[in-house]
């Protein structure tokens, strides 16, 4: 009977979702977005140009005019290493201010040349090195060791192999944390919840009904992010995939109880937004979706690795990109599961029902 | 008072208090339900009949007194009551998007015991809507299957808070035709509305509650008989000329065969043994005062003038 209940609750909260079109299409068409967007950001293509401006020389300028040259000879051809524009002198402050140009190469009276660009842009700095190389050696220099040049695109290692898994991880814990505040919340404002919790429901079942339904749906979701990130980005998985799937199940059991917890006491769709960010926003900043969580401080380390964001984004890239084994992953394992029981032992005991 | 005797109760409630900071909606409140009987909780938005109600279903915590249901406790004998009640509350909003199958199979899976979905369906009459979800529903289908829920698990006493309030006049009466079936079948009903039509077809007995206790409890016709008066008359003089020419209220209460009455904002309304014994008199002395009155209407005495004879006012002011 106690187990008719679950599935029952369960496929309620199943069909209240497929039944909402806009739900469903968020739900699957946001992740398609952010891979095609990742798909065009990541796509293969020639290293970048560096775009630089050079001072059109005045009449009978002639070391202007040889820097001018040298630069022009140097942008022909597709693979050139930059791009030229020949400016009045007047404009040079504009062309910085509107970053234009990343450099701006002004020619001096006594054969020098200045380079003026903001330091801070690292498209800035690329091309002073690239405009530099190519005018002193126009001008003579000759480098006296030789240089062989090997370049890498290795599977795996790109930024996108590294990113993704971070993605999912990211989108694991919006969709759980958000679709279960969300949906009780309401239920409560309905005065839904009142009414479940004058009949024999038994609490842990209707709390765990949100645990379940957000696993199935959690299923669609990976499915169409990892079948992205595998046929389109071509990342790699290089481990186990159950175990990938696992894992990613554990990290969606341990969000949906934080969404819980969080949704215990609220009344209001405000209320519970503000403390849905409040709980998310460290974990976006601190738990290494974009870059290694190894580059904070080894003081707010420990907190750092504490957060169930961060175990979940090694956990599944550690799988991925290692080819770990769960044994592999087993402390990550360990703290979603703990917080798993604790956020939902605690919801439990702090639920409100009006 | 013996065993036999308490275990005949479905609730008995004594000196139940509740407060929300300074408001004291519930203070000091009786009731004694027998089994198998329809009890109403009368009274005027406010006068603390959902806060009462809340208590005996388990939803809401009491400050003091004490509360048997079905002989048991909240504290001590929780889990079993939750089995035995049926409960419809004032608000609740059911999920929209399930369909009335879908909404019935849910809560029926909560009871390890109860009737089946086909049968709750038919009771309340929803078998052309069964397939339909719960945002295509009218105001009184929705009211019905909130009546459903209730019913699933086969409870022993029933909870209705304001079955009926907000229903067009042809689903309030379907609503009733579905309760005296209720009550053909020996369940014990404990409902509360401010509609005395309702009340009084319904309930064996009622509780009159005003500011969160009770001021008056009877089956409808000893509370209608407490009046001491058959009829009720109203003259409607209009408020300007009620100021021109005032009658004395004590004037019209020594008329023969008057047994109460009161001004109200435009006339007067006097509680009479018989029409035709008052209203000659009554008459000559609106004439003696030159009073144009421009209405006149009697009825026989119903629960609102029991209302109005104890409190003052009227149910609808609240």
């Amino acid at each position: 009977m106690q187990i008719a209940s679950l599935k029952q609750l369960t496929l309620a909260r199943f069909r209240e979702f497929i039944r909402e079109p806009e739900a469903v299409f968020w739900t699957f068409v946001f992740p398609l977005l952010l891979a095609g967007g990742l798909a065009i950001a990541f796509r293969d293509k020639a290293p970048e140009q560096a775009i630089i401006a050079v001072v059109a020389p005045a009449q009978g300028d002639s070391a202007g005019a040889r820097v001018a040259t040298a630069l022009r000879a140097a942008a022909m051809g597709d693979s050139a290493p930059l791009r030229t524009r020949v400016i009045p002198a007047d404009s040079i402050e504009e062309v910085l201010r509107t970053g234009t140009a990343a450099l701006v190469v002004v020619a001096q009276a006594g054969g020098g040349v200045e380079y003026r660009f903001d330091p801070a842009r690292p498209e800035a700095r690329t091309a002073r090195q690239v405009t530099d190389d190519i005018l002193q050696r126009a001008t003579g220099r000759r480098d006296p060791m030789p240089v062989r040049e090997v370049t890498v695109r290795e599977r795996g290692s790109r930024y996108i192999d590294f990113f993704l898994p971070g993605l999912l991880a990211m989108n694991i814990m919006g969709s759980s944390i958000w679709s279960l505040a969300f949906a009780i919340v309401t239920q409560r404002n309905k005065k839904l919840l009142k009414r479940l919790a004058a009949t024999p429901m038994s609490r842990l079942e209707y709390l765990l009904s949100f645990v379940l339904s957000r696993l199935v749906f959690l299923g669609l979701e990976m499915a169409v992010l990892l079948g992205f990130g595998v046929f389109v980005l071509d990342v790699p998985i290089r481990g186990a995939l159950p175990s990938l799937v696992l894992v990613a199940f554990i990290g969606a059991a341990a969000f949906s109880a934080i969404g819980l917890l969080v949704s215990s006491r609220s009344k209001t769709i405000e209320g519970v937004s503000g403390l849905t960010n409040f709980v998310m926003l460290p974990m976006w900043i601190f738990s290494g979706v974009f870059f290694s969580a190894s580059n904070f401080p080894s003081v707010i380390q420990p907190v750092v690795q504490a957060l169930p964001l961060t175990a979940l984004v090694n956990g599944l890239r550690a799988i991925m990109l290692q080819g770990a084994s769960l044994a592999g992953v087993w402390p990550q394992l360990a703290l979603l599961a703990g917080f798993f029981v604790v956020c939902l032992t605690i919801a439990l005991r702090i639920f409100r029902w009006q | 008072m013996t065993q036999a005797a308490a275990s005949a109760l479905a609730l008995e409630v004594v000196g139940l208090t509740k407060s929300y900071g300074d408001v004291h909606a519930v203070r000091g409140l009786d009731l004694r339900v027998p089994v198998g009987q329809c009890f109403g909780l009368l009274g005027p938005n406010g006068a603390g009949k959902t806060t009462t109600i809340e208590i005996c279903e388990g939803l809401n915590r009491r400050d003091s007194g004490t509360l048997r249901v079905l002989g048991r406790t909240w504290e001590q004998d929780a889990a079993w009551l939750r089995t035995q009640l049926g409960i419809q509350l004032q608000e609740t909003q059911l999920a929209e998007k399930l369909s009335v199958t879908e909404t019935l199979t849910l809560f029926r899976s909560f009871y390890a015991t109860g009737r089946t979905i086909d049968d709750v369906i038919d009771l309340v009459q929803l078998g052309e809507k069964r397939t339909a979800r719960v945002m295509g529903l009218s105001g009184g289908q929705k009211q019905r299957l909130a009546l459903a829920c209730a019913l699933v698990g086969d409870p022993q006493l029933l909870f209705l808070d304001e079955p009926t309030t907000g229903l067009d006049p042809q689903s309030r009466r379907q609503l009733w035709t579905l309760v005296e079936g209720l009550k053909r079948d020996g369940r014990t009903i404990v409902l509360t509305t401010h509609y005395m039509d309702e009340a009084e077809r319904l309930c064996d007995n009622i509780a009159i509650v005003d500011h969160g206790t009770v001021i008056a409890l009877g089956s409808p016709r000893q509370l209608i008989a407490s009046l001491g008066a058959e009829h009720v008359i109203r003259l409607g003089v209009g408020e300007s000329a009620k100021a021109q020419h005032p009658i004395a209220i004590a004037e019209l209460l020594g008329l023969p065969d008057v047994t109460g009455g009161r001004e109200t904002a435009t006339g007067y309304e006097l509680r009479v043994g018989a029409v035709q014994a008052v209203l000659p008199s009554l008459l000559a002395v609106a004439a003696s005062h030159g009073v144009q009155w421009h209405e006149l209407s009697t009825h026989t005495a119903t629960l609102e003038d029991v209302f109005v004879s104890l409190t003052g006012r009227e149910l609808r002011d609240g």
